[in-house]
């Protein structure tokens, strides 16, 4: 997209506005999958960090360990640091922009065939503000307290006291902010911009998806921006929102009003963060639904109550939250009304995996790197989603709370379960926004590492889980002895996790090869029936299409019988 | 580049983009209040009895009063700009705006006094959670109220007006749009009035 | 609203405003006035937010004409609505929860 910077010197302001301060759709959608791209880089990077420490606790960190200080030992609070600091990029600044800024940016408008978003300038605000967010965020590393290290969670007392935290609530607002005018125009967008004969049942999944995840966005980060707010204030201007009275910090009572409550930011941030399972999910399900209706030939199976789950689902994530605060010595009546919502909303996801699944039944199925992908995504996201079950009960819970197993259970839903749907769709939709096709031996190159080693890192972290393992200890456990048994496995899930990063050289590769050398594609490679392939590849600046749009059908007709082609477009009459 | 429904109303919603955008951005202001009353309640259940009345009489209720009543003559005008334009009276429309920029400014002013007035008394937001959580939710309404403000003075300064000459319809429907946004900042403020200064 | 207003309807409009302006005001002091009686706490808050509440309807209806406004729109402020209360009661009954009270929540508020 970015090669014809040569004309660059003739039109130096023409470049900016074309590519730096762009209105349009497509060039917002990619610059926020770069940026985005690159925070999961670098979100990786301070993990691969703290894998070394884990496996080889108090050992030089190779290559980058002149960072940390004398003899490039890891200490604990810098331990603590990168633990905060990963959780919070990969969720807030890579996963979300990938799949409602890049991803929902770039192909809601061309799915309902509009010309851009419905306020172009408001998504060109959306983009920076989550860049000026970024930015902060990563320089809270070079600020003289270091970045923050009370968890991605960000618990009070410790987070009111603990260094660092300030930047990271700044940056929050930011990111929230951006979050909020972007899904506001998402919402927008697909209500009033759909071309006329597409009514809301012949709307992809994947819109469909980035509706009900825009109105989460909406609905549910408010509360968290109150939260950030309060806790802002009570860093800044000395509040007691969630100091109790009486609080003591190393043998001495602290000097402070007090009559807050540490509960009320729990309940308010897990308000938020609860929905937000749901922000990191949906998206990756449609992603995979296009892929998989694609891929199979087939109409996806039970898209109505699909669609009505995903509904079901966003709506239900609301009353959900508690099931994070088992512990906080909350009663039995509202361990059970928590723990019965928390059952519930596992329905409509089995729902929409088992009409996945079912879709594949009898199809012909094309084994390409997008369907790869997203046929990964169907059981990696089911062991994530089942091994969330006894989180969600309270009994079980009291004893899984806080250890490994709930480590690799949001792994396995977020990272061979979203990213691998993200991986599906930059795969699916690369020769649309390129008008190049990428490489499929690279593809597959990173694809089957990646499956393997995606799983050495997570699958043993149930084990060390059910041993009774803690998160969020800098030694990974070498000072209790019910982890002696299980530690062997740090070495294990590290050396995966290095191989992880390598894995995903190919598909770096892959991108530039592709860019520069790939085969170029006509406008629907992979001859799918929703409108976005009725665009030329890439679609054009500012217009989209050059065609007028109008719609006839629902969104998978595969295989119809009689039908010339084993597929027929949305747009045909 | 030509984004429909600008300006009419798009047949199946009967909406034009920007008031569905705004209502939208208005029902996420709800849920970011709503948090703030939430701890408010939570707060006030925590504090031991009486407490949150007692900090409450801190409080200068004629001095709210008033402000509730510019507040709410604020939003009158507003409303009245928003129906002179209808009637295509811009001279009509500048007075009415104009009157709803001088009841900011008043309300800015006497908060400022109510404020200074608390912190001449070495009451901050650090003294109990009730003035904590009254800086916090009077500020951030005060900081809407000021948002508002800037935007005000850009559709009252000569800058706007060319839309007005050439897309009338359009320009009415960016005062109706911003109205909705300035009503709601008086509707939060008529919830914070009592729930602060009379409870 | 629609645009076809003629200047007529508007001025019909306008008076709407301004009645709903005086009725603002007069409960603007009525709510003043009613701190001032010899309340429980329990009753003032009640017929304080009684009050506010009227006072936001009468906002929301008239000044933001949501009573002519899209079912579209209506339905998203009905769904906001039900997510506040959520997020207002649901902490507090669990906190109450948490003191050992489970069944008798509804006194306290
Ligand atoms: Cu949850």
């Amino acid at each position: 997209m970015y090669s014809n910077s040569n004309n660059h010197d003739h039109h130096e302001e023409n470049f900016i506005q074309k590519y730096i301060f762009s209105v349009d759709h497509k060039v917002i959608g990619i610059q926020y999958g770069i940026t985005s791209l690159l925070f999961l880089l670098f979100g990786f990077s301070l993990m691969a960090i703290m894998r070394w420490q884990l496996a080889y606790p108090g050992t030089e960190i190779p290559i980058v360990g002149f960072i940390f200080g004398e003899g490039g030992v890891l200490a604990s609070e810098q331990y603590n640091s990168l633990g905060a600091m990963h959780g919070t990029i990969m969720i807030f600044l890579g996963i979300v922009p990938l799949a409602v800024g890049a991803f929902g940016n770039y192909l809601v408008p061309l799915q309902i065939g509009a010309v851009d978003m419905a306020f172009p300038k408001l998504n060109a605000a959306s983009y920076w503000t989550y860049f000026v967010g970024g930015v902060i965020m990563i320089s809270s590393f070079f600020m003289p307290e270091g970045a923050a290290r009370s968890g991605w969670t960000s618990y009070p007392p410790l987070s009111v006291f603990e260094n660092g935290q300030t930047i990271w609530l700044i940056s929050m607002i930011f990111l929230i902010t951006s979050s909020l005018l972007g899904s506001m125009n998402i919402i927008v967008t697909i209500v009033q911009l759909r071309v006329p004969g597409l009514t809301w049942m012949r709307l992809p999944l994947f819109t469909w998806a980035q509706f009900v995840t825009s109105f989460l966005l909406v609905l549910a980060f408010p509360p968290l921006e109150a939260a950030a707010v309060l806790q802002l204030m009570d860093r800044v201007a000395g509040t007691s929102f969630f100091l109790p009275s009486g609080l003591v910090m190393s043998g001495e009572i602290v000097d402070i009003a007090g009559g807050g409550s540490p509960l009320l930011w729990q309940h308010l941030f897990w308000f938020l963060a609860h929905p937000e399972v749901y922000v990191l999910i949906l998206p990756a399900l449609g992603i995979v639904g296009e892929i998989l209706a694609n891929n199979t030939r087939k109409p996806i199976w039970g898209f109505k109550s699909i669609v009505y789950s995903m509904v079901f689902l966003g709506f239900c994530s609301f009353i959900v939250w508690a099931h994070h605060m088992f512990l906080t010595g909350m009663g039995q009546a509202m361990s059970a009304f928590f723990q019965t919502t928390t059952m519930i909303i596992s329905i409509p996801s089995v729902v929409i995996l088992t009409s996945y699944f079912l879709s594949l039944w009898g199809g012909s199925i094309r084994f390409n790197t997008p369907m790869l992908f997203a046929l990964a995504f169907l059981p990696m996201f089911g062991i994530g989603g089942l091994t969330g079950l006894p989180l969600g009960l309270a009994a079980s819970d009291i004893y899984l709370h806080d250890t490994y197993y709930v480590i690799g259970h949001f792994h396995y839903v977020v990272a061979p379960g979203t990213i691998f749907a993200l991986f599906a769709g930059i795969y699916y939709w690369f020769p649309k926004i390129t008008g190049k096709r990428m490489s499929e031996t690279l593809g597959k190159l990173h694809f089957w590492p990646s499956l393997i080693f995606m799983n050495g890192i997570f699958m043993p972290m149930f084990i060390q889980g059910l041993a009774g393992v803690s998160r969020r200890l800098a030694d990974g456990g070498v000072s209790y002895a019910h982890a002696s048994g299980v530690l062997q496995w740090n070495e294990f899930m590290s050396i995966s996790a290095f191989c992880l990063g390598l894995s995903q050289i190919p598909f770096i590769v892959n991108i530039f090869m592709s860019l520069f050398t790939g085969e170029k594609s006509d406008r629907n490679p992979w001859k799918s029936t929703t409108i976005e392939w009725d665009a030329p590849s890439p679609p054009l600046a500012h217009v989209n299409f050059d065609s007028k749009i109008t719609v006839h059908r629902t969104a998978y007709e595969y295989s119809v019988p009689g039908a010339k082609e084993d597929f027929i477009p949305q747009t045909e009459s | 580049m030509n984004i429909p429904y600008v300006v009419e109303e798009r047949e199946d919603t009967g909406l034009i983009n920007s008031k569905l955008g705004i209502w939208i951005f208005l029902a996420s202001e709800v849920m970011l209040f709503g948090g703030l009353f939430s701890a408010y309640i939570f707060l006030r259940m925590a504090a031991l009895p009486g407490d949150f009345e007692r900090w409450a009489s801190e409080l200068s209720v004629p001095m709210a009063t008033v402000n509730t009543v510019v507040l709410i003559s604020s939003s009158v005008s507003m409303v009245m700009a928003w129906a002179s334009l209808k009637m295509k009276d811009f001279s009509k429309y500048k007075m009415y705006l104009g009157i709803t920029i001088f009841c900011s400014f008043v309300f800015l002013t006497i908060k400022y006094f109510e404020y200074s007035g608390k912190f001449a008394h070495d009451i901050y937001p650090s003294s109990n959670t009730f003035m904590a959580i009254y800086f916090t939710l009077t500020g951030l309404h005060v900081l809407h109220i000021i948002g508002g403000l800037v935007v005000m003075l850009y559709f009252y300064f000569p800058i706007s007006h060319k839309m007005w000459d050439k897309q009338p319809e359009q320009f009415t429907n960016r005062i109706e749009v911003f109205g909705l946004y300035w009503h709601f900042v008086d509707l939060v403020w008529i919830f914070l009035f009592p729930v602060l200064y009379l409870l | 609203m629609s645009d076809n207003h003629d200047t007529a309807s508007m001025q019909d409009h306008v008076r709407v405003y301004l009645m709903v302006f005086g009725a603002l005001g007069v409960l603007t002091v009525v709510t003043v006035l009613a701190s001032y009686l010899k309340l429980s706490t329990s009753e003032g808050i009640f017929l304080a937010l009684i009050i506010a509440s009227v006072k936001a309807s009468l906002v929301l209806g008239y000044f933001m004409h949501l009573i002519t406004e899209r079912k579209m729109i209506i339905w998203i402020l009905v769904m906001t609505v039900f997510f506040f209360f959520v997020m207002i009661f649901l902490p507090l009954i669990s906190n109450i929860d948490h003191a050992g009270n489970p069944t008798q929540w509804w006194k306290v508020l």
